[in-house]
């Protein structure tokens, strides 16, 4: 039973990563119908950019937490400029392109940012800087950390903001429009090219915010790193049903679950023929069980095969 | 289709044989290295093409495709290696490994039927990387695939007592072991495009565009969308199935490295860069996909001492920029792929309007 908890919470700090991440792919899909492919190597930017800025305010004799916010909000706004550039440069022009197009675009800057990462930062693993102090707690008898609550506490307020942005404010409500309907958006004086900046930057700090969260939950970082990350997010943003928020959301915390007890579980039950390396087969394995059952995800609107 | 012999249609065709046989030769003066690449990309206008049934014919995107490659290149590797102590003949393992990959066309196909585009590109994305997952780690409690380590020493392709690895004298002549697989590739290559060829404008290739352009018209006017969709996944499966075989007994080495999403997404890009569901298109994009990083790899190095007089950043990571930089651009400024179909370019421009 102490497994059982244990691996319950280390889903939940896992899944809430995946659900900022899967967050981002989710928002750009349900405005413009778009795999935003790059989006798990924004959210590695966002990672290293913290580390190099955090690490060297920690240098200058900065103290942990300054150091923290500093490299926090540099990576948010790097990366922030970097969604709204892919956008510009990248997708705005393919708007009209065929459907394929967008996609292949999308792989190629994927390359493009992974290896100017490499260029950057190198080829090594990076250690991610000691930003917040080490305070474990014990409760019956599971294990967990401050930075694991600091995770999913902030995770979910974030998630709750954007939720009171996309249905509280008037950007939301352009945003939701625009899903609808781009053409009709705009005659109602939507204008279409804000708003979908304004999700690929939304999408993207958000990303940056899980970038920092999996750098200081992993301590460790790589230019290679937002490629499984960007994956696994996907999964869980189509799980939940993709362009859906709440899906994305819940999508991303029930994999992470998924995950976590699979992997705690899978050599008791296949009595050790299958052992724990076969972690990341779970995501794709519930994915299309559920996709089997519920053709447009878990909690995707019932669209007809013309949406 | 009749008088499609003319004289000058039989020049052409003479002429581009013996462009084609000449190839390898001319190739083979700047070093075994570039035969090398030039089989590659063969080998992938062989697997673009099989992609291109499924993507560009019956309009499902794909983005596992890599895993029916490993599955034909894991059958020839296992049946053909000391890894068991198999060496069956090629006549044997090539069907095993295409129908291997064929059942999993299946496999993975039945159960994504109802799915709309986006999602099957998940579901196969998935399904792609748990047969890599699962080849990584076949090697415990029994030792199937041998796990990251790979499988080597793999058999080459062999015709009773004649090899294709290594020199052979022919005429006098010694022909090396990347030559003799050139020729081997382009027959296969020639078959596979025959195949499409004559898929795309018989009762099944119109079907599968029917499909493509309206899925609920197509079961409207009675074909069995559910069958077809099947049969495409089924055959472009096969043809990666042989491309793997034929790549195991090339390499001579397998390892579950060389099957990574990557891989499926290169194949994609190669149809849709070239231009979907056109044959011309789709090769010229595998062509150009495989030879442009191998150009890159030997260009970049020096041109960078050339321009600055010294070694700025890593080629290696330079080579991809630019060549993730030509994927942009060229869906920036073709967007309908480097040589789309003529009706696709219509269609584009009316739409456009």
């Amino acid at each position: 039973m102490d497994i059982f908890l244990q691996q319950i919470i280390n889903g939940l700090v896992q899944g809430s990563i995946y659900a900022l991440v899967a967050l981002g792919y989710t928002m750009v899909y349900g405005i413009m119908g778009l795999i935003n492919f790059a989006h798990g190597e924004v959210v590695m930017i966002g990672t290293l950019v913290t580390i190099t800025v955090a690490g060297s305010l920690l240098k200058a004799g900065m103290p942990a937490l300054l150091a923290g916010l500093g490299g926090l909000s540099a990576s948010v706004l790097v990366c922030m400029a970097l969604g709204w550039g892919l956008e510009r440069i990248a997708y705005r022009p393919l708007r009209n392109a065929p459907r394929l197009t967008p996609l292949i675009t999308a792989i190629g800057m994927s390359i493009i940012l992974q290896n100017l990462a490499m260029m950057i930062w190198g080829r090594n693993y990076l250690t991610f800087p000691a930003l917040l102090p080490k305070i474990d707690f014990e409760v019956a008898g599971v294990n967990f950390s401050a930075i694991q609550i600091i995770i999913v506490l902030v995770s979910a307020t974030t998630m709750g903001g954007l939720l009171l942005l996309v249905y509280r404010t008037k950007l939301g409500m352009a945003m939701r429009a625009t899903a609808q309907n781009p053409a009709i958006a705009s005659l109602m004086g939507v204008n279409i090219n804000r708003v979908i900046a304004a999700a690929f930057i939304i999408g993207s700090a958000l990303g940056a915010l899980a970038g920092v969260m999996v750098g200081s939950y992993y301590e460790i970082a790589h230019y290679q790193m937002g490629f499984m990350l960007g994956l696994k997010a996907f999964t869980a943003a189509v799980l939940g049903g993709i362009g859906n928020l709440a899906g994305a959301m819940l999508g991303g915390v029930l994999l992470g679950i998924i995950e976590a007890l699979g992997a705690g579980y899978i050599g008791d039950l296949t009595g050790g023929f299958l052992g724990s390396h076969y972690q990341d087969i779970f995501a794709f394995v519930v994915l299309i069980i559920v996709l089997m059952f519920k053709p447009s995800g878990l909690f995707g609107e019932k669209t007809g095969e013309r949406a | 289709m009749k008088n499609w012999l003319t004289p000058k249609s039989t020049a052409g065709i003479m002429l581009i044989a013996v462009a084609l046989a000449a190839l390898p030769f001319v190739v083979g003066m700047a070093g075994q290295a570039w035969v090398r690449i030039l089989n590659f990309a063969i080998l992938y206008v062989f697997l673009a093409l099989g992609l291109n049934i499924v993507v560009g014919f019956a309009g499902l995107l794909d983005l596992g495709y890599i895993a029916f490659y490993a599955v034909g290149a894991y059958a020839w590797a296992l049946l053909a290696s000391p890894h068991f102590g198999l060496h069956w003949s090629i006549w044997a393992i090539l069907p095993i490994g295409a129908s291997c990959a064929c059942i999993a066309g299946i496999v993975l196909g039945s159960p994504t039927l109802k799915l709309r585009g986006d999602y099957l590109a998940i579901v196969t994305l998935g399904f792609g990387e748990i047969v890599r997952i699962f080849l990584n780690n076949l090697n415990a409690p029994f030792n199937i695939t041998n796990g990251p380590q790979g499988i080597t020493l793999i058999d080459p392709v062999s015709f009773g007592g004649f090899k294709l690895s290594g020199f052979t004298p022919i005429f006098g002549f010694p022909v090396s072991g990347p030559q003799k697989y050139y020729f081997l590739l382009v027959a296969l290559a020639i078959l596979v495009i025959i195949i499409n060829l004559r898929l795309q404008h018989s009762r099944i290739g119109r079907a599968w565009q029917a499909i493509r352009e309206d899925e609920i018209a197509a079961k409207a006017v009675g074909i069995d969308t559910r069958n077809l969709k099947l049969l495409a996944f089924a055959m472009g499966a096969s043809f990666g199935g042989i491309a793997g075989g034929i790549f195991a007994a090339m390499q001579g080495f397998v390892s579950p490295e060389s099957f990574s999403l990557i891989e499926s997404v290169m194949i994609l890009a190669m149809v849709v860069l070239g231009g979907m569901g056109h044959i011309p298109g789709v090769i010229l994009g595998a062509v150009l996909l495989t030879i442009l990083p191998e150009a890159l790899r030997y260009g970049v190095g020096p041109i960078q001492k050339l321009l600055f007089g010294k070694q700025l950043v890593d080629p290696e990571s330079l080579r991809m920029l630019v060549f993730g930089l030509a994927l942009v651009l060229v869906m920036r400024f073709k967007p309908a792929g480097l040589w789309p179909a003529p009706e696709r370019k219509r269609e584009l421009a009316e739409g456009a309007k």
